[in-house]
C-alpha cells in the first residue's frame, strides 16, 4: 500500500467510523455478550453465574416456550404469504393508469406509518367480540361473529388479519420494482395473445421475483420477531395463551421475572431459527429469482 | 453499565440534600403524595424531595438500579417486596428501624408482614387496601332483596347472582327480557340467551381471578418453599369458577364480558349498573363518585364458602416506599420514609387517597369524617386473621401468571379444575425449585450482608 493509499484508507475508515463504533457498541457486542448469559444465571443485579448448558436443557422441558414458538411459527407461515399477496396486488392496481392513483398510494401506505400501539389499541376495538365493528359487520349478512381475541381458536387468526393493514412498505418496494418492468415484455406478450393472467404470472412475477424475495426474507424476520401488537392485542398471551408470541415470552422472562440467561438462550434459539429458516428459503427459491442482466 | 452518576445534583441552591423520590401515581393519588412531600420540605432545613411520576416504576427501577442511578426513593407495590429484595435491588430496612423506634405493633400486621421478607423489613407502607363485595342497592331492590341485606355466604350469593341475572331471550318469535331464575329448565340448559345483566361473575373485574382460593380456605403456598396450587380447597374455588360458565354459558359470559367499557370509565360495568355484585377494593368508591355518583350502593366483606369457619376473608396489599440499592442518600431518603409513616402525614396521604391508614391507632375523628361510607368495613378486613397477603416468594408474578391462565382455562372450559391447577403446580415448583437452589446456596452469605447494611 502506498503512503497515498494508506492516507485513503484511514480517511475512508474514519467516515465509517461511526457506523462501526455503533454497530461495534450497540450490536455486535450486546449479541455477544448474550450469547455468553445464555450460558449463565443472570438476573441483571446480581453478577453473571456460568451455570453450562442448563438454560437450554430447560427449554428442551418448557412448553409454554414450545407452544409460544408454535404460534409464531403459525402466525409467520399465513401472514408473510398473506401479506406478500396482498401488497403485491395493490402494487399492480396502484401502477395502473388510474385516476387519483398518488393519493390511493399514500392512502394505502399511511397505515404503516402509524405507532404501532395506537393500531393495536384500534383493532381491539375492531375485533371486540361483542361492540366490535367485524361482528357488525358480519351481523347485516347474518353471520354471528366469534370473540375473536376471547377465543383461543381465533386469536391467532386474528392477528394474522390485523397484520395486512401493514402492507404498505412490501407495497412500495413491489411499486418500484414494477416500475423497472419494460413495457415492451406486456406488448409482445399481448400480440402473442396473452390475458392480464398469463402477463401477471408469466412477465410481473418473474421480473420483481428479487423483490418478492427480499420482501419474503423481511416478512420472516419481522413476524418471528412480532412483540408490540400481540403484546398489546394480547398482553398476557390470551386464553390458553393461544396468542403468546415467542418474543412476548422473551420479554416477560428477561424484564417480569429477571431471568436474563434463560432469556438470552431463548434469544439465541429465536436468532438460529430466523437463520435456518432465512437459509432454507433462500435455498428453495434461488433459482426461481430472476435478475436482470445478471 | 454506564452511569450518569456525576451528572446528579446532590443539593439545592440553599444546600438541602436533593432525594429523588419516584411515584407511581397519576392523578388525585399523585396530588396527595405532592401535599405530603410539599408539607416534608417545608419542614425541613436539610432535605428536599424532589418527586417524579414514573409510570411502570417497577421495570424501570431494576434497570436503574442495574446501571447505578436509581432514584433515593421509591413508590412500588407490596408484592415486588419480595422478589426485589431477592434480587438485591432494595437497600434492607430492619436496623434503621430499629434505630428510631419503629416497629409491628404500630402497624396492622399484615401491613409489616407484605413488607418483610426472609427475616428483614425491606419497604414502609403507604397506602393499604382491602377487598370487599360492593353491591348495587337499587338492583338489589328490583330483584325482591333486601337492600340493606348482602349475602353471608357464596351459596347465597350464587343463588342471589341468579335473581339479579337478567336475559333476553327469543320465545315463540317474540324476544323478551326475563330473570335467569325465570327460565325454564330446557331454556337454561340450552343457554340461548344473551346476557342483560349479571348478578356476579368470578371474572369481573378479573383482578383476583388466580386467588378465589382464599374464600375457600386455601393458601396458595405453606409460608415458606412449597407451591400450593392444586391444594383441594384450591380446586373447589376452580370448581365454583367453572359453575358460573356452565351456568350461564361460555360464549354468554364471554360476550357479555367483551361489552364492558374501561374500569376507569363510566362503562366500567358495576358503575353502569349491569354488574350488580362485584369484588373491589376499598378505591372503588373514588371510581363511583367520579362516573357515576348517582349509583346506590353498599359494601360488606366478601362471603366465603365457609362463613362459620372462614368469616372476614380479604386481601390485604398497600402501595410501599423503598430504598434502592446504590441510593446516593440512604439516610436522608430513610427520614422522608418515616415522615411518611408518621400518623399525621399517614393520614393525609391515606385521606387523599380515600384510603385507611396503615397503622392500628387513628387519629379521633379519621373514621368518621372519612368520604368513604364503609371505611369502617375495609378497616376491619384489614385487621382480620383472614387477611390473605400475596404470597411472599420472589416467584410470585410467574406463580400468579400460571393461576391466571389455570382460571382462565377453567373459565372457558378448556381443562377440568384439577388439571388446569396440576398443570400451575408443576411448572410453579419447578420455578420455586429454581429460585430455593440458587437461595440455599448463597443464604448464608446475603443474611450477613442484610444484616451489616
Amino acid at each position: 500500500m502506498t503512503r497515498g493509499e494508506r492516507r485513503k484508507f484511514w480517511t475512508g475508515l474514519a467516515f465509517v467510523s461511526p457506523w462501526v463504533v455503533g454497530f461495534l457498541v450497540f450490536g455486535l457486542y450486546p449479541i455477544v455478550m448474550a450469547a455468553y448469559y445464555s450460558f449463565c444465571n443472570y438476573n441483571v443485579l446480581q453478577d453473571a453465574q456460568f451455570v453450562g448448558l442448563i438454560n437450554y436443557q430447560e427449554m428442551l422441558e418448557d412448553d409454554v416456550l414450545w407452544k409460544a414458538l408454535y404460534n409464531t411459527l403459525f402466525y409467520a407461515i399465513f401472514s408473510v404469504p398473506l401479506g406478500l399477496i396482498v401488497a403485491l396486488l395493490f402494487a399492480v392496481l396502484l401502477n395502473r393508469p388510474i385516476f387519483g392513483r398518488s393519493i390511493f398510494r399514500m392512502l394505502f401506505y399511511v397505515p404503516s406509518i402509524v405507532p404501532l400501539v395506537a393500531i393495536a389499541m384500534i383493532w381491539l376495538w375492531v375485533f371486540n367480540g361483542d361492540v366490535g365493528l367485524l361482528n357488525y359487520a358480519l351481523s347485516l349478512i347474518g353471520i354471528d361473529g366469534p370473540n375473536w381475541l376471547a377465543d383461543p381458536a381465533w386469536t391467532k387468526p386474528t392477528l394474522i388479519l390485523s397484520a395486512i393493514w401493514m402492507v404498505g412498505g412490501a407495497m412500495v418496494l413491489f411499486l418500484a420494482g414494477l416500475q423497472d418492468v419494460p413495457r415492451s415484455l406486456y406488448e409482445s406478450a399481448e400480440l402473442d395473445g396473452a390475458g392480464a393472467a398469463k402477463q401477471f404470472w408469466h412477465i410481473t412475477v418473474p421480473m420483481v421475483s428479487p423483490v418478492i424475495y427480499f420482501n419474503l426474507i423481511m416478512g420472516i424476520i419481522y413476524s418471528i420477531q412480532e412483540l408490540v401488537r400481540p403484546y398489546i392485542m394480547l398482553p398476557d398471551g390470551g386464553p390458553d395463551r393461544s396468542g403468546l408470541f415467542f418474543a412476548v415470552y422473551l420479554y416477560q422472562t428477561a424484564f417480569r421475572d429477571l431471568r436474563m440467561g434463560y432469556a438470552s438462550a431463548m434469544a439465541m434459539l429465536m436468532f438460529f431459527i430466523i437463520l435456518l429458516l432465512t437459509w432454507a428459503v433462500t435455498k428453495l427459491i434461488q433459482s426461481r429469482i430472476y435478475y436482470e442482466g445478471a | 453499565m454506564l452511569s450518569c452518576d456525576n451528572r446528579v445534583q446532590d443539593t439545592t441552591d440553599d444546600g438541602r440534600v436533593i432525594v429523588r423520590y419516584w411515584e407511581k401515581w397519576t392523578d388525585f393519588e399523585y396530588d396527595a403524595m405532592r401535599a405530603v412531600v410539599d408539607d416534608f420540605n417545608k419542614s425541613q432545613q436539610r432535605i428536599y424531595v424532589e418527586m417524579t411520576q414514573i409510570s411502570e416504576p417497577d421495570r424501570k427501577l431494576i434497570l436503574a438500579t442495574a446501571g447505578g442511578n436509581p432514584p433515593d426513593v421509591a413508590g412500588l407495590w407490596s408484592y415486588n417486596v419480595s422478589s426485589f429484595a431477592e434480587k438485591g435491588a432494595l437497600t434492607p430496612l430492619s436496623n434503621r428501624l430499629d434505630a428510631v423506634g419503629i416497629n409491628k405493633g404500630q402497624y396492622i400486621p399484615a401491613l409489616w408482614d407484605i413488607c418483610s421478607h426472609r427475616g428483614e423489613v425491606w419497604a414502609l407502607p403507604s397506602t393499604p387496601s382491602t377487598l370487599a363485595l360492593h353491591w348495587n342497592r337499587r338492583l338489589f331492590r328490583e330483584a325482591g332483596f333486601d337492600p340493606d341485606t348482602p349475602p353471608t355466604s357464596l351459596t347465597q350469593l350464587d343463588e342471589m347472582a341468579e335473581q339479579l341475572t337478567i336475559v333476553e331471550i327469543k320465545r315463540d318469535n317474540e324476544t323478551v327480557r326475563v330473570r335467569y331464575t325465570e327460565l325454564t329448565d330446557s331454556e337454561k340448559a340450552a343457554k340461548d340467551f344473551r346476557i342483560i345483566q349479571l348478578g356476579f361473575s368470578p371474572h369481573e373485574p378479573g383482578w383476583w381471578k388466580q386467588a378465589w382460593g382464599y374464600w375457600f380456605g386455601a393458601d396458595l403456598w405453606d409460608g415458606d418453599r412449597t407451591i400450593e396450587a392444586d391444594s383441594p380447597e384450591n380446586i373447589e374455588a376452580f370448581e365454583w369458577i367453572a359453575g358460573y360458565t356452565e351456568k350461564y354459558g361460555v360464549k354468554n359470559m364471554l360476550s357479555f364480558g367483551e361489552s364492558f367499557g374501561n374500569f376507569s370509565s363510566p362503562q366500567n360495568p358495576f358503575l353502569d349498573e349491569r354488574v350488580a355484585m362485584e369484588i373491589q377494593g376499598v378505591w372503588m368508591y373514588n371510581f363511583i363518585e367520579k362516573f357515576s355518583p348517582n349509583l346506590d350502593w353498599a359494601a360488606a366483606p366478601f362471603p366465603s364458602a365457609y362463613p362459620d369457619k372462614l368469616p372476614n376473608v380479604t386481601i390485604v396489599e398497600c402501595d410501599v416506599l423503598v430504598i434502592p440499592t446504590g441510593a446516593r442518600h440512604p439516610d436522608e431518603a430513610f427520614e422522608f420514609i418515616c415522615y411518611v409513616n408518621s400518623q399525621k402525614p399517614m393520614e393525609k396521604l391515606c385521606l387523599g387517597h380515600r384510603k385507611f391508614s396503615a397503622f392500628i391507632e387513628y387519629s379521633d375523628g379519621f373514621v368518621e369524617n372519612h368520604p368513604n361510607p364503609f371505611i369502617d368495613v375495609f378497616i376491619e378486613l384489614a385487621k382480620s386473621p383472614n387477611g390473605k397477603t400475596t404470597p411472599r416468594t420472589p416467584i410470585w408474578e410467574s406463580y400468579e401468571d400460571e393461576l391466571i391462565v389455570a382460571a382462565d382455562r377453567v373459565y372457558r372450559h378448556i381443562a377440568t379444575p384439577r388439571d388446569a391447577l396440576a398443570y400451575a403446580q408443576n411448572r410453579s415448583a419447578k420455578a420455586m425449585a429454581r429460585n430455593l437452589r440458587v437461595w440455599d446456596a448463597t443464604a448464608e452469605a446475603r443474611k450477613k450482608e442484610w444484616a451489616d447494611q
